[in-house]
């Protein structure tokens, strides 16, 4: 990995862990009294990891291979590592948390478990953890082969998957240490804020560098996508996350939103979090694994630019339908309601035209689990972003909001599309990272493939009775006009069904589990591929488009 | 032919560029932009206070301890809330909230106006075990919130950091604000006196937790869970089910 940077490449590299060590001693002096100072003892130690690494080679001999003519590999395969890991730990935090809704004791009487505490490690965790990973290193690997071009960058694309990381161990150590802005998907405090910013920006020059450098006259649609993830996320968080800090020495801050337009904002931040993370992103991964593995082109070019500028700009207006039957405006509950309904086609328009890509190769479905990992993922994609639409329209949102539902709908989109889609793509991508002929086994793949698909409906079922129950019992009333349950009566209801929904994240999580394991032999022991050229400048196979 | 021009588009990573920054920024501006300038958007609470220091060092722990993953705080404008929690919620009664927790999902039930609806005594024993007077609940204990002194030190720079956002702190407020979180936990001593003073003589003082020698992270939870929904009646006013206004100081 370090061998493959010239030496001064690692002394700048170098140099920068340094400032950033620096950064977390300014921040371990001036919070020596918060939990500001915890976190600069953080960042001095993964600076200080990051630090040894390169000092361990920094005199090493200088890089052998012609970099110019080969791909910027190194990375991909970390983040792939890292996406993994995290993927391990969010789902194993989403299984406590789901268990401690049955078995409270489970928190075991201290402070840093109890479920207030954990369940934003779990969303984080598998958000951001699992999946920002997921998407940089997938977005790395896909500029680079339908632009045929290497990365702009030798340093910046560690820093970029290091700093995420960095920002991730920031995120959920503070949940655990109580630092929290307690907005929703974005509870990380102003210095990781921050911190994300920088990473973030970079990201985005790397990118667009990367882009100008392509062999190709256009660019591919997988980049749209990533492109209108990494610049819209970098808005949502901007505006979201504008905060006073109470001092500098405090890890505490108060957001400049107050009251009902924290509201708004915090909803489109959060609605759009799903819509330019969760959706477009991914939506970049599938654009680009599905044709490769299918070995089939894209069935409609006409059908991705509809979609592609139909979710880009619809989604924008949808935050709102959480916000229904409250004190936000009813004009802009109506706004939100209106472009939630009509996102229906763009959302659709995509998983159709990936569906029908897929024809020509059904054979390839029926055989191949990670294919197949593909295309249950669309097919979840088009079921989530149909009950999405449903649950936005006002009077279906007065059942379904606060209740369950919502919970089984964002799993339905989270587990069954995301994961889903990522799993898919990592099995294509790891042997051919790795210079494999194929994953060490195929049979754990399909292990993999229903103990997901398993846990998803487990889940997602357990969840839509559970919320349609509690969404009837508190609006039942009596003969005499009176509620005819009261909020206990509506908890004790829901044991069964949490029971349930603990059992089928943790079948998701050992498909997980299995995953690493098949990753970890592919990896060591997998037959190696003479596979045909994968280089930027000699054609490379990319899909059509 | 949109195609053709389609065609020219993906050809420059710039332009694709603005074209995304573009399609992207109208939604949010349309929403939300006019939500400072729409009169009509907060209503107009007259009698609505200010968060007292120990009651936003209480609204800071529910923060920290993220009770709003499973407590709503908005009363939705339905028969059957309406009928369970009392008076839909108002946009002014958050107007100070920073972040806001609205929420959006009931583990447990909304707490907007739970202010008054049970004594100190039940919160403290329903935060130390909720299962000892709910033996259904799945809620966690906090018994660590009673051992727990709180911080009171940097009240002040709280107080400043709000009022720089736009909260009417008066500079007593922020000077005092050590002093008044000791003082509305601990009643009848010198120290009460100026909280009612500068909050108004509606601001419960009580030892929250039932001890008056020091104050613990339970007086501040339990005084923030004691207001909610008791800053201002604007609510009880003018609404589907009109109620009457509970007497603070029942």
């Amino acid at each position: 990995m370090i061998s493959n940077l010239t030496s001064s490449e690692r002394q700048y590299a170098l140099l920068i862990a340094v400032a950033v060590a620096l950064a977390g001693l300014a921040m371990a002096a001036l919070g020596r009294s918060d939990t500001l100072g915890v976190h600069g003892v953080i960042v001095m130690l993964f600076a200080g990891v990051v630090i040894y690494l390169i000092m361990s080679s920094l005199y090493g001999p200088e890089p052998t291979e012609d970099r110019a003519v080969s791909y910027y590999d190194d990375p991909i395969k970390v983040g792939i590592v890292l996406s993994m890991a995290w993927a391990v730990f969010g789902m194993f935090m989403g299984v406590w948390v789901a268990a401690q809704l049955a078995w409270p004791d489970l928190a075991f009487d201290a402070a840093w478990s109890s479920f207030g505490r954990l369940r934003p490690t779990h969303t984080s965790g598998v958000i951001f953890g699992f999946g920002g990973n997921a998407l940089i290193a997938t977005s790395f690997h896909v500029v680079q082969r339908t632009s045929r071009a290497r990365l702009a960058g030798q340093i910046s694309p560690w820093f970029v998957l290091l700093g995420f990381n960095l920002f991730c161990v920031l995120a959920i150590s503070g949940y655990l240490l109580g630092t929290t802005q307690s907005k929703e998907y974005a509870e990380a405090e102003w210095y990781a804020d921050l911190w994300l910013v920088i990473v973030w920006v970079t990201y985005f020059i790397l990118y667009i560098a990367t882009i100008a450098r392509r062999k190709e006259p256009h660019i591919y649609v997988a980049n749209w996508y990533f492109m209108a993830f990494i610049l819209v996320v970098a808005i949502l968080h901007i505006v979201n996350n504008l905060a006073l800090p109470v001092s500098w020495g405090h890890a505490k801050s108060y957001t400049i939103w107050p009251g009902v337009q924290d509201a708004m904002v915090q909803w489109w931040y959060g609605h759009n979090a799903v819509a330019f993370f969760l959706t477009a992103g991914f939506l970049g991964m599938l654009y680009y694994y599905l044709p490769v593995r299918a070995q089939r082109p894209i069935f409609s070019y006409r059908l991705s630019i509809l979609s592609f500028w139909g979710i880009t700009f619809f989604y924008m207006w949808a935050g709102s339908h959480h916000l229904h039957y409250t004190a936000l405006p009813h004009w802009v509950q109506t706004l939100g309601m209106t472009f939630s309904v009509m996102l229906l086609v763009p959302s659709w328009a995509s998983a159709g035209n990936a569906l029908l890509t897929l024809n020509g190769a059904w054979h390839r479905v029926r055989d191949d689990a990670t294919l197949r990992f593909m295309m249950a993922a669309v097919v979840f994609y088009g079921l989530s972003t149909f009950e999405g639409s449903f649950m936005a329209i006002r009077p279906v949102n007065s059942l379904s909001h606060y209740t369950d539902w919502t919970v089984g709908h964002v799993h339905a989109g989270a587990l069954g599309w995301v994961a889903l889609i990522t799993f898919g793509s990592v099995y294509t991508l790891v042997p051919a990272l790795w210079k494999r002929e194929r994953m060490y086994s195929a049979a754990l793949v399909e292990v993999h493939f229903w103990l997901a698909i398993a846990g998803t409906l487990i889940y997602v079922f357990a969840m839509w009775n559970s919320g349609i129950i509690q969404g009837l019992m508190w609006r039942t009333y009596t003969e005499e006009g009176a509620l005819a349950y009261s909020f206990v009566d509506s908890l004790v209801a829901m044991y069964p069904y949490y029971i349930a929904r603990a059992f089928g994240g943790l079948l998701f999580l050992l498909g997980a589990v299995v995953g690493c394991y098949n990753i970890w032999m592919t990896v060591r022991s997998a037959p190696l591929a003479v596979r045909e050229t994968d280089a930027p400048v000699v054609p490379a196979a990319v899909p059509g488009e | 032919m949109p195609e053709l021009f389609h065609r020219k588009l993906e050809r420059s990573a710039i332009g694709f560029v603005i074209a995304i920054i573009a399609a992207a920024s109208v939604g949010g501006i349309v929403e939300i932009a006019p939500l400072f300038t729409i009169d009509e958007t907060i209503e107009h609470a007259p009698d609505m206070r200010v968060y007292t220091p120990l009651e936003l060092a209480g609204r800071n722990i529910y923060v920290r301890e993220g009770c709003y993953a499973c407590h709503s705080q908005m009363i939705r404008t339905l028969r059957d809330e309406v009928e369970r929690y009392g008076p839909y919620s108002l946009a002014v009664e958050s107007q100070y909230d920073r972040p806001m927790l609205w929420g959006s999902k009931r583990t447990g039930p909304d707490l907007a106006r739970v202010g008054g609806k049970y004594s100190d005594f039940w919160h403290v024993a329903h935060l130390t075990n909720p299962r000892d007077v709910v033996p259904e609940s799945n809620m966690p204990a906090y018994t660590w919130l009673a051992r727990t002194t709180l911080k009171t030190d940097d009240l002040p720079q709280h107080l400043a950091a709000q009022r720089a956002l736009g909260v009417p702190y008066t500079d007593a407020m922020v000077e005092n604000a050590a002093r008044d979180a000791y003082g509305q936990a601990t009643p009848d001593t010198d120290f009460s006196s100026g909280v009612t003073e500068r909050y108004g003589d509606k601001t419960l003082v009580s030892a929250f937790d039932g001890v008056t020698t020091h104050v613990t992270e339970m007086d501040a939870l339990v005084a923030y869970l004691q207001v909610l929904g008791r800053l201002t009646g604007a609510a009880y006013e003018d609404t589907a089910a009109p109620e009457k206004k509970p007497d603070p100081e029942s």
